[in-house]
């Protein structure tokens, strides 16, 4: 009897050969995602990365809401012309705490994946309100109703739970501040404790000063609204992680 | 089934593969031989392919992300030795641009147009997406084409604005200056601001509210006076614009002018060192001099 004679039986037998798929799929599921979870073999070893604030996470959210993924992207690849233009290429380690991330594969728009720091708040606001304002011939559409719309932010802590299940580092002080974090963040000069604890709790995580940006950032100091978290995620992009101390040619930080 | 006879389909003429169901046969047609061949070699290739370049993960531990192959390929290196090319073409050029003076640059026309094209192209993606592009400005943010300046329009002067930025309050180095919002803050009362918004506009030529005017001075003599100056021509040391030109980066009209006094304006430009490297920095320095106003 020959080994076809055998496959004849596995083919008539449904079970069987349900097990015998099922089997011979895994092998190829695992090859190709087992490595993914040494994550200390994908990601590199960085100084700086953090969490992201509650503002910044609610902003981020808002980006996600409002599909501005559709045309930006958030991946410096490592090409010249890339690097030349938006800074040092983004590195694994710069989205770990994203969920989901946000890299992207079509550029209408500019990569935004450094934009932090490169603009004004004002800059962001006028072009956010209205982008033909600041750059002309742009095709973005505006999105000035962000300034008027009050940020919503009484979930905040779920979320911060919920991205801790997920595996981001946040502290148990962190998620009982969430909401006095995010209002300081928007709010600079009002409560000068409250800001003072959200940059050491986001400073001691980072590892790094000046990574937690505290700002009036829509101009607006009675409420906190979408455009403040928005700009504050923005101003926040690419920034983290000091690449001052990172070996990119490291043999470990070989891709 | 090296025993069995091949079973031949009489109409086609194609072998069967010897399966029956209710008494339909299934035709074994052979795959095409090139499809096949390209089949195999596309096989013999993965596995040179997993010898010359990085393929297999590498187990933890081990201080190395993934097999390096025998080519030891890298993106990464490659992007770092294409910018150390890029960079080592241009050092010889770029090394004398960011010692040269304004005078050295003027007379030496290989680095003045070398700074120039370097300068264009930065300023394209960093700085014309607020100041326009050649610099033709916006509100809110300065014209560069023109002669007027709020801080300092020589090389020297706009290079340090560049590396510091205004109001950039991560640089301890940054131009500073700060106009109170004398309306939020409640240090005039809106009559005051109204007569002052008159005294502006006489200020810059334009009829205005003599009496408005008259009740104003004494607010300008004891408010403004110590940046923007008694005759309203400002002050370059703390970036205080000239009041008697007729330029307005936050607008001219009466109810701008009321804004600007009621909240301050208080533009914020970012620091560029750091961001961009010295040759950049001093080549964006030398094409906004260029742009129509640059000082000597």
């Amino acid at each position: 009897m020959s080994i076809m004679d055998k496959h004849g039986k596995l083919e008539r037998h449904s079970l069987l050969l349900t097990v015998g798929i099922l089997a011979a799929v895994s092998i190829g599921g695992i090859v190709e995602i087992a490595p993914l979870f040494y994550l200390e073999n994908t990601i590199e070893k960085v100084e700086g990365m953090r969490p992201y604030t509650p503002l910044e996470l609610k902003g981020r959210n808002i980006y996600i809401r409002e599909g501005c993924y559709t045309c930006h992207s958030q991946m410096v690849r490592p090409l010249r012309d890339e690097v030349e233009r938006y800074g040092h290429y983004s590195l694994a380690a710069e989205s770990m705490y994203d969920h989901p991330f946000q890299w992207g594969s079509k550029r209408t728009g500019p990569d935004l994946a450094r934009v932090g720091g490169k603009y004004s708040d004002e800059w962001h606001l006028d072009h956010l309100k209205d982008p033909k304002s600041v750059v002309p011939d742009s095709i973005m559409p505006p999105y000035a109703f962000l300034a008027k719309k009050e940020l919503r932010f009484d979930d905040i802590e779920d979320h911060l739970k919920a991205l801790r299940l997920a595996g981001v580092p946040y502290t148990d002080d962190m998620i009982a501040n969430a909401k006095a974090d995010l209002v300081a963040q928007a709010s600079p000069n009002v409560d000068f404790d409250a800001e003072d604890a959200l940059v050491a709790r986001y400073t001691e995580a980072s590892g790094r000063d000046g990574t937690v940006k505290v700002s009036d950032f829509d101009l607006n100091p009675g409420a906190v609204t979408e455009m403040d978290a928005l700009i504050a995620y923005l101003q926040m992009t690419g920034t983290l992680v000091d690449f001052s101390t990172y070996e990119a040619n490291d043999l470990s930080n070989r891709r | 089934m090296t025993d069995q006879k091949r079973d031949i389909d009489e109409v086609s003429g194609v072998e069967t593969t010897g399966h029956t169901w209710d008494g339909i046969k299934e035709l074994n047609n052979p795959l095409p031989r090139w499809w096949l061949y390209v089949f195999y070699a596309s096989i013999v290739w993965a596995i040179g392919y997993m010898i010359f370049m990085p393929a297999i993960p590498a187990l933890p531990g081990t201080g190395m992300t993934n097999t390096l192959g025998l080519r030891g390929h890298s993106d990464r290196a490659v992007v770092a030795e294409q910018v150390q090319a890029l960079h080592t073409e241009r050092a010889a050029a770029a090394g004398r641009l960011v010692t040269a003076s304004l005078s050295e640059i003027e007379t030496d026309m290989s680095l003045q147009q070398f700074a120039l094209a370097m300068g264009e192209s930065a300023f394209g993606d960093n700085c014309a997406t607020c100041h326009g592009a050649g610099g033709r400005g916006a509100k809110g943010y300065p014209m560069l084409a023109d002669d007027i300046w709020l801080w300092d329009g020589t090389l020297d002067g706009i290079e340090y604005t560049l590396r510091h930025g205004i109001r950039h309050m991560d640089d301890p180095d940054t131009r500073l200056s700060s106009m109170p919002a004398f309306g939020r803050d409640g240090l005039l009362t809106p009559r005051e601001i109204d007569d002052l918004v008159h005294y502006v506009v006489d200020l810059s030529g334009r009829e205005a509210d003599q009496a408005a005017v008259n009740r104003a001075a004494p607010i300008y003599a004891t408010q403004c006076v110590s940046c923007h100056g008694a005759d309203g021509k400002g002050n370059r040391q703390l970036g205080a614009p000239d009041l008697t030109d007729h330029e307005w980066l936050f607008g001219g009209e009466p109810r701008d002018i009321q804004q600007t006094i009621y909240s301050a304006r208080n533009a914020h430009m970012p620091a560029w060192q750091g961001r961009l490297d010295d040759p950049t920095i001093k080549a964006l320095a030398v094409y906004v001099h260029s742009l129509g106003g640059g000082e000597k």
